[in-house]
This record gives C-alpha cells, sequence and structure tokens, in this order.
C-alpha cells in the first residue's frame, strides 16, 4: 500500500475497485474495520476513515452492530465515476507522452485500434 | 478526544546538557503514537519524565491529567518497557510473568503464554541467559499482555529478528483493535512501523519539531521531479525540505503540497510520488546520519 497518497483514500479506493470488479456483490457484507487493519497492517484508524469515506460517499451503509454492506446502485455509480475520470486520468497522460515521442494523433489512434479492435 | 499525556513547555537539562527543551505536545487517549527521532534526539528522556522517572528541569508533564512523580494512583495505569529493562539475577521468564499480575490490573495470562509460544520464549532459563531477542521477547511479551492503559513501548525490538519484529507488530494491532488503548512506540525504524501509526511527535536535539497525524503529514509531502526550471516553476511556493540535482534534472522534497499542486506539477509533465515517513523525517531532522547533515540549509540558501 504506497502510492504517495493517504493511506485511507488508497483503502477507500481499494474497495471500490474491488465492488467494480464484483468481489463484493451489492447487497453483501464487506470485512470489518479491525479485519482491514490486519490484511494491511495499517491502523484501525485509519481502515475506518477509508469506510467513512465510503458511507459518506453512499457507497457502503452500516448496519449497527452487524457490519458494513455495499449499497445497491453502488456499481452503477463507482463505473459512471471512473469513466468521468478516465479522460484526465489515462487519456491525458497517454497523449502527453504520445506528444513527448512524436507521435501523431492518427498514429496514435491507429495504435489505440490495434490493442483494441 | 481526551489527552493522556500532555507536556507544556518540558524541559530537562544534565549539567550543561539539555536532553529535552522546551517540549510541547499531547498524545490524545486511544491511539498508537510514534515517538521518533534520531539515537540521542531525547526519546528516552521524555519517556522517562512521562513515568515520573525523571524530574523535569522546567514546564510540566500530565499523565491522566496528574504529575506522574511518585503518583502510583496515575502510574499504576501505565506499563513502561524498556530497552535496557533489569531483573533481579536469578529471574526466569515465568518469574516475570507471575508477578505481572500484581502490577497489571488487565494481565491476561492466557494471552502471555500465546505470545510465549509465539516468540519460542524458554521460561525456564535464567534471564541472565537469555539472547538478547530473547530478552526483548520478554518485554514485548509484557508490554503487550499487560493491556495497559498507557504502553509505552522504547526501542522494545533490539536482537530480534525480522520475523519476531512482524510477529510483534501484527499481535500488536490486532490487540489493540480489540482492546483499544494508547501505545507510545519509540523507534528509529520508522518504515517498519510508519502503517501502525496514527500520530508521529519527532524530536530532534530535544525538541519536538513535528506533531501531526501520520496521514497529515504524508498528504502533504511530495518529492517532485523533472528539469529544473520546470520544477523550480512548481514549487516556487511550496516549502522545500530537499533539493538533489543531476545534470539539469532535479528532485525536490516539499511539504505544504496541495492536492492542485499535485495536478499541477503533473500537467507540467512532472513526476510527483510519495516521500515515506522515514525520508520526511531525515529531510526534518537534518539529513543522512552522516555528512549531510546541514543539506537542508546548504540547499536553501543556495536557491
Amino acid at each position: 500500500m504506497d502510492d504517495g497518497r493517504p493511506i485511507f483514500l488508497q483503502i477507500a479506493e481499494q474497495i471500490e475497485n474491488q465492488i467494480i470488479d464484483g468481489t463484493y456483490g451489492e447487497g453483501g457484507q464487506v470485512p470489518s474495520i479491525n479485519e482491514f487493519a490486519a490484511f494491511h497492517r495499517i491502523n484501525p484508524a485509519t481502515a475506518l476513515k477509508g469506510i467513512t469515506m465510503l458511507v459518506d460517499t453512499g457507497v457502503l451503509y452500516k448496519r449497527r452492530g452487524i457490519g458494513m454492506f455495499v449499497a445497491d446502485g453502488a456499481r452503477d455509480r463507482l463505473l459512471a465515476e471512473r469513466r468521468e475520470r478516465f479522460g484526465t486520468e489515462f487519456v491525458r497522460p497517454l497523449v502527453a507522452e504520445a506528444r513527448a515521442l512524436g507521435l501523431t494523433t492518427d498514429q496514435l489512434t491507429e495504435m489505440i485500434r490495434k490493442e483494441a479492435p | 478526544m481526551t489527552t493522556i499525556v500532555e507536556a507544556t513547555g518540558l524541559t530537562k537539562r544534565y549539567g550543561k546538557v539539555t536532553a529535552v527543551d522546551d517540549a510541547t505536545f499531547a498524545v490524545r487517549a486511544g491511539t498508537i503514537t510514534g515517538l521518533l527521532g534520531r539515537n540521542g534526539a531525547g526519546k528516552t528522556t521524555l519517556m522517562h519524565l512521562i513515568t515520573g522517572q525523571e524530574f523535569a528541569t522546567s514546564g510540566s508533564i500530565a499523565l491522566l491529567g496528574e504529575s506522574p512523580v511518585e503518583n502510583a494512583g496515575v502510574l499504576q495505569h501505565t506499563c513502561f518497557i524498556k530497552e535496557s529493562q533489569r531483573y533481579p539475577d536469578d529471574f526466569k521468564p515465568k518469574h516475570v510473568f507471575a508477578t505481572a499480575p500484581r502490577f497489571f490490573a488487565n494481565w491476561d495470562s492466557a494471552f502471555a503464554r500465546e505470545l510465549i509460544n509465539e516468540f519460542r520464549l524458554p521460561v525456564d532459563r535464567r534471564i541472565k541467559k537469555l539472547s538478547r531477542g530473547q530478552l526483548s521477547s520478554v518485554g514485548v511479551i509484557v508490554g503487550l499482555a499487560s493491556r495497559a492503559p498507557l504502553t509505552i513501548f522504547d526501542e522494545p525490538y533490539l536482537g530480534l529478528d525480522a520475523v519476531a519484529r512482524q510477529t510483534f507488530y501484527d499481535r500488536l494491532l490486532a490487540d489493540y483493535a480489540e482492546h483499544p488503548r494508547t501505545v507510545i512506540l519509540s523507534t528509529h525504524l520508522i518504515d517498519e512501523v510508519a502503517d501502525l501509526l496514527e500520530h508521529a511527535i519527532v524530536v530532534d536535539s530535544g525538541r519536538v519539531i513535528i506533531d501531526s497525524s501520520v496521514d497529515a503529514l504524508r498528504a502533504d509531502a511530495a518529492t517532485i521531479a523533472g528539469p529544473a526550471s520546470v520544477v523550480d516553476q512548481a514549487t516556487r511556493s511550496l516549502t522545500v525540505l530537499h533539493r538533489e540535482a543531476l545534470g539539469g534534472f532535479v528532485s525536490v522534497t516539499v511539504t505544504n503540497v496541495s492536492d492542485d499542486d499535485r495536478r499541477a506539477a503533473r500537467d507540467a509533465g512532472l513526476e510527483v510520488s510519495a516521500v515515506s515517513l522515514q525520508q520526511l523525517i531525515i529531510r526534518q531532522t537534518g539529513g543522512a546520519p552522516d555528512h549531510h547533515t546541514h543539506s537542508t540549509l546548504t540547499e536553501e540558501a543556495s536557491r
């Protein structure tokens, strides 16, 4: 766990990823804060912060005394968000690198077609 | 949040040496707080002051709201595991564990037995005959199984190998999660414990130079690298801790970095990367232990 951002953000993002890839299904329970803390070897307060963030954004919901669950519609909403960010987070650096290497937009488009026909 | 330890202008001098210099900080109850710094920075003196084993020269220290000096009322809630704990000459580890319940109200002997197995500690051997690592594990077991509301570990791992240290960290986290309490962990193995800590207090030459949540520290710092002119432009308004140059390429460690700063730097084609807690502390406590002592100052001056 280390790409420079606060660990609680990385925890939150990892849970989001696992909702997107179906590891945690909608309505299903996610591991407890102590389980996350033990697995990632992080302070439980940090894990709590990550989970709280997902509760605040409506991705997870809390059932008192039972645990945390994935909200209905969470996957679709996360997918929509990620698609929106795809341009700035992936396409922009891709284009910048292509420019630095002297590739034209046509060449770049051609390369993308080849990868994803 | 309540505080469990509170120091105000705390100072300790031994003759001409100022071991702790005007330290003001608070340890929040229920956190794992790192007390970090180089050897001789004043960590151990601070812990002695917190546990009432030393008188402050000036300033004040409160443990659970009271002065800890000769105050059995508050000290009974404290377990202090020292790096150089001494035991009576004929003591064996089993004697230590047998007397522990008298000192620690929350002592869990079943948990202690589990730990003894895990650390493979020979409980029937004289403490004098134990290896350095085995001696350390006696302290670690007492510290964990005491479940004291405030547990202080001063460099508890001398001689412990990597496996035993990992066992210690894992057991500490798991037990802390189940039985929340305050833990102060003094260490210079910062990378190993960085993720366990919620809060960090960094001392250097007796002074508290950082007192911050670890999340905030990480969010605040970055290393930005790329062509010198672009990097300098991007880091103009930031606090530069360190600057390294290789030809026209520079790598700068900065603090007070916002998300916008990061984005702007990335958009300018620069590489933005994380600074580990250890790197950050090295930068702030006078560079690598050898000849870089004044790198921060000289770099700043040359800019």
